[in-house]
């Protein structure tokens, strides 16, 4: 998908990201249960031993790396069931993605948020 | 016999829920935002749909990455708000209209449409948020609604132009029911706004005001973009805006504007509403 590539700081979720995040992307789907809220926040570790994670997913996991779990295959709206579980809000997420300070990247919203002047495309520089 | 006798466009952002049911409304930061739906919410009081088609996209709440169907339809006579993981939306249960809801069901897989059939399903904020945007916080939702799920999570969604035909085939299903109703039908979702990458807050209020636009005076080139083009203009979750074609295929060739209101920003997004109605 050279198109998609094209676009700056950008990224879809495809069928690789799906295939290498599924396990990751299922465990953040069972923080949908109140129960299952309550017992991973009780033991994190052995709750994510219930699940076929790679060590670099479960690590971000455990440090609420949201880049990383990006990375790893997990889908935003899978991961921020993280955020939800621990009671933070989706704005503090999205804003560690971009390298601003979550203060930063709320100013700036409320400033009309992000200009797409010289981020669309990478090749045309527009 | 049952007819179309609007669309509505909305957002559906997640925090707007979270702020009506945390009583912030009269909050700075969301009163205009609540504000900008006041024209619609006393519009609607007179329009009285019976049935909304609600077109919205699930965000891994009634489907994880086990099943992911392109097209969902609510067939289920209620279907209640999802938890998210913070608990369900202190809201209404959402109450079905089966018998509509399967006669559409029908008429679309016959029309070629391969439409997965719901007989259970919760429905998260993208549904319940533009509920409460339009209606306000009732006992009860005062019309009911057909949940249309439209996957907009998993790449590929379908495109811009397969939404828009299928807006005109539930026109023609709604047209061919027997019963007597007065239907809407809502297009969900948008506007720009990225929530990944270091693009992240990508807000195109031009793209957005042009999209606005030409869903009365031009819809054939908003069908015509790709989905590189929405994610490129509006932002990778700005590609939700092809559900509002959907909405905007039902009305016919020709629809006229009653109220249009945009605001910037609710969270991470760019908020975009409104109201159509077909002029045959």
């Amino acid at each position: 998908m050279p198109e998609f590539a094209d676009i700056p700081g950008t990224s879809v979720f495809n069928g690789n990201r799906a295939r290498q995040g599924y396990h990751l992307n299922q465990f953040c789907m069972s923080l949908m249960k109140a129960a299952n809220r309550e017992r991973f926040l009780a033991d994190e570790a052995a709750y994510l031993a219930e699940w076929r994670l790679t060590e670099r997913q479960r690590q971000a996991v455990v440090d609420r790396d949201y880049g990383a779990l990006l990375t790893q295959g997990g889908n935003i709206f899978f991961i921020l069931k993280i955020a939800a579980t621990d009671g933070r809000s989706v704005q503090s997420v999205v804003a560690s993605f971009t390298g601003q300070t979550q203060e930063e990247y709320a100013a700036m919203m409320v400033a009309g948020g992000r200009a797409a002047v010289g981020l669309r495309s990478i090749l045309r520089g527009i | 016999m049952a007819a179309i006798t609007a669309g509505v466009g909305s957002s559906h952002v997640p925090a707007i829920g979270a702020a009506q049911d945390n009583g912030k409304l009269g909050d700075a930061y969301w009163k205009p935002i609540f504000a900008g739906y006041d024209w619609s919410r006393h519009w609607i009081d007179n329009a009285k749909p019976d049935v909304v088609i609600l077109v919205y996209n699930d965000h891994a709440s009634a489907f994880s990455q086990d099943v992911i169907p392109t097209f969902a339809i609510g067939c289920a006579e209620s279907f209640a708000p999802a938890d998210e993981g913070w608990g369900p939306r202190p809201v209404p249960v959402v109450e079905g209209h089966p018998e509509l809801a399967w006669h559409i069901t029908q008429s679309l897989i016959l029309a070629e449409f391969d439409m997965t059939i719901m007989n259970r399903m919760d429905v998260d904020h993208g549904l319940t948020v533009p509920l409460s945007l339009m209606f306000g916080a009732p006992d009860a939702w005062p019309a009911k609604v057909i949940p249309l799920a439209v996957n907009v999570i998993q790449y590929p969604p379908p495109t811009a132009n397969r939404c828009y035909k299928l807006g005109e085939a539930i026109a023609a299903a709604v047209a061919s029911y027997p019963g007597d109703l007065n239907v809407q039908v809502w297009g969900t979702g948008g506007m720009s706004h990225q929530l990944t990458g270091t693009r992240a807050g990508l807000i195109n209020t031009p793209f957005d005001t042009m999209f606005l636009d030409k869903l009365t005076a031009d819809p054939a080139a908003l069908r015509s973009l790709s989905h590189a083009d929405y994610v490129r203009e509006a932002g990778s979750e700005g590609m939700e805006l092809v559900m509002w074609l959907i909405m905007r295929g039902a009305l016919g060739r020709d629809a006229g504007e009653l109220h249009r209101f945009y605001h910037v920003p609710a969270s991470n997004t760019a908020v975009g509403h409104i109201v159509l109605v077909p002029e045959p």
